[in-house]
């Protein structure tokens, strides 16, 4: 489903990515983990070209782009339908409703009939729990309703993958459940999840795997239980002592 | 009343004629030359936020050149200087590509600014959805950039009115031109002009309510 190769990003001198290699299989949940500064969130907004790498190859479904060479500006949106961002400060359009955020994706960029988009984005805020708050506007919102319209956007463009960047570092502790359990829902449907997360609690219990980063680098990715109990790098183990 | 007879039937005699060059003349003026200036506005904006040194090159000195310069000079080169090189325009043309200008490099970096102040993460969740610059500008960041721009627009459009005034030197036949010619006539200076500073004074607060009204309704979506 997503494969990237030799990834590498530059900002300016600072070298944030090196050499990233990943392939995640269709219907598979992954957290990325790591300290600030590892690269991680990079890494997830070079899968949907918010940052455009500086050398290597994105593939999603059947689109690979590779940045070794100039990529054309019409195939960045093409990768970027392929794939749902929910962002940690949610970025949901503050001059729309909820079904409005909602549905601007499938009328604006799909050119979808609105009768036809409204019921769908209907059916995906009742899927998240908001169904008696289609016509609000974002401000009369939580943050965890906030982000779960999020989510609802994201998914109103059918995409092959989602990415999470920190969805519920931005949340009140009470409202973080909520948006979890939404996520673990969508992880149960065979939804392809990317998440970066400090959630460690919902990388055991719902990723396949879980990947550790730092310093632009894979160190080690394993399954939660392996990775979590039985670390393989020293680095790996002091991050997750830290966490302790 | 401390007018005198001749007084107050000047002031009744003039008021339909001064009217009449504001609602025509200022007014027309002000509503055409303010909708081309903002396009101008936008595109000019849109030109220097852009990373075609070119364009951006472009729109940077079209505002320094009409920021540099005084409005009238504009006007008079428009006016008096262009027939000298064979383009003789008549005076409301001349004035509607002399205030459009003007309004066009104001009004472009309050729009700059209001485009600047949406947060990064607006075009980011635009593009997150497969939208094209396009697409993002129109749908997402414009609409939030009108509600900011709508007090400083406001404020120069309120501006306009009384700049207006000026096309009476390149012989528009507006309110103020009008004045000029009624206290020719009946040399009543200070009453004239202080019933055409009322009339102008009148207008701008109409123009204030509706950016009020403007305001409220731009504002239904942010939380106070």
């Amino acid at each position: 489903m997503i494969k990237v190769n030799h990834l590498m990003k530059n900002f300016g001198d600072l070298q944030v990515l090196k050499d990233i290699n990943l392939e995640i299989g269709k219907g598979q949940v992954v957290v990325i983990i790591g300290p600030s500064g590892s690269g991680k969130t990079t890494l997830l907004r070079c899968l949907n070209l918010l940052e455009v790498p500086t050398k290597g190859s994105v593939q999603i479904g059947d689109l690979n782009l590779d940045f070794s060479g100039p990529v054309s500006k019409k195939q960045m949106p093409q990768l970027r339908k392929r794939t749902g961002m929910v962002f940690q400060s949610y970025n949901l359009f503050p001059h729309m409703t909820a079904i409005q955020n909602v549905m601007e994706g499938p009328v604006t960029v799909k050119g979808e009939d609105k009768q036809k988009a409204y019921q769908k984005a209907k059916q995906l805020l009742t899927k998240v729990g908001l169904a008696d708050k289609l016509d609000f506007y974002p401000f009369q919102l939580s943050g965890g309703q906030q982000q779960r319209v999020g989510i609802a956007r994201a998914m109103a463009m059918d995409p092959d993958v989602l990415l999470f960047d920190e969805p519920t570092s931005a949340l009140d502790p009470e409202l973080v459940g909520e948006v979890l359990k939404v996520m673990k829902e969508l992880a149960v449907e065979g939804m392809t999840m990317v998440v970066v997360t400090h959630e460690m609690n919902f990388a055991r219990e719902v990723a396949d795997e879980v990947i550790f980063m730092d310093q632009g680098v894979i160190v080690e990715r394993n399954t939660p239980d392996e990775l979590f109990t039985n670390p393989q790098h020293d680095r790996t183990r002091q991050f997750l002592n830290m966490l302790k | 009343m401390f007018l005198s007879d001749r007084q107050f039937e000047i002031v009744q005699s003039s008021f339909l004629p001064l009217l009449k060059g504001a609602l025509v003349f200022s007014l027309s003026l002000t509503a055409i030359t303010f909708v081309i200036g903002l396009v101008l506005a936008v595109i000019t904006a849109l030109a220097r936020l852009s990373n075609v040194p070119l364009l951006s090159g472009i729109a940077r000195a079209y505002v320094s050149i009409i920021r540099g310069t005084p409005l009238l000079v504009q006007l008079f080169i428009i006016f008096f200087g262009l027939p000298s090189i064979g383009i003789t325009l008549d005076p409301y043309p001349s004035a509607i590509i002399g205030f459009s200008l003007n309004v066009g490099a104001y009004a472009s970096e309050i729009v700059r600014a209001a485009i600047l102040s949406i947060p990064k993460g607006q075009w980011e969740a635009g593009y997150s959805i497969g939208m094209s610059y396009p697409q993002a500008l129109r749908r997402i960041i414009l609409p939030q950039a009108a509600r900011v721009s709508v007090p400083p627009l406001a404020n120069s459009f309120i501006s306009l009115v009384k700049d207006t005034s000026l096309a009476a030197v390149i012989l528009v036949p507006e309110m103020f031109r009008k004045a000029q010619q009624i206290a020719a006539t009946t040399y009543e200076p200070l009453l004239v002009y202080v019933e055409a500073a009322l009339i102008y004074w009148a207008i701008c607060l109409v123009l204030s309510f509706i950016q009020d009204w403007l305001e409220n309704r731009l504002d239904r979506y942010v939380a106070r």
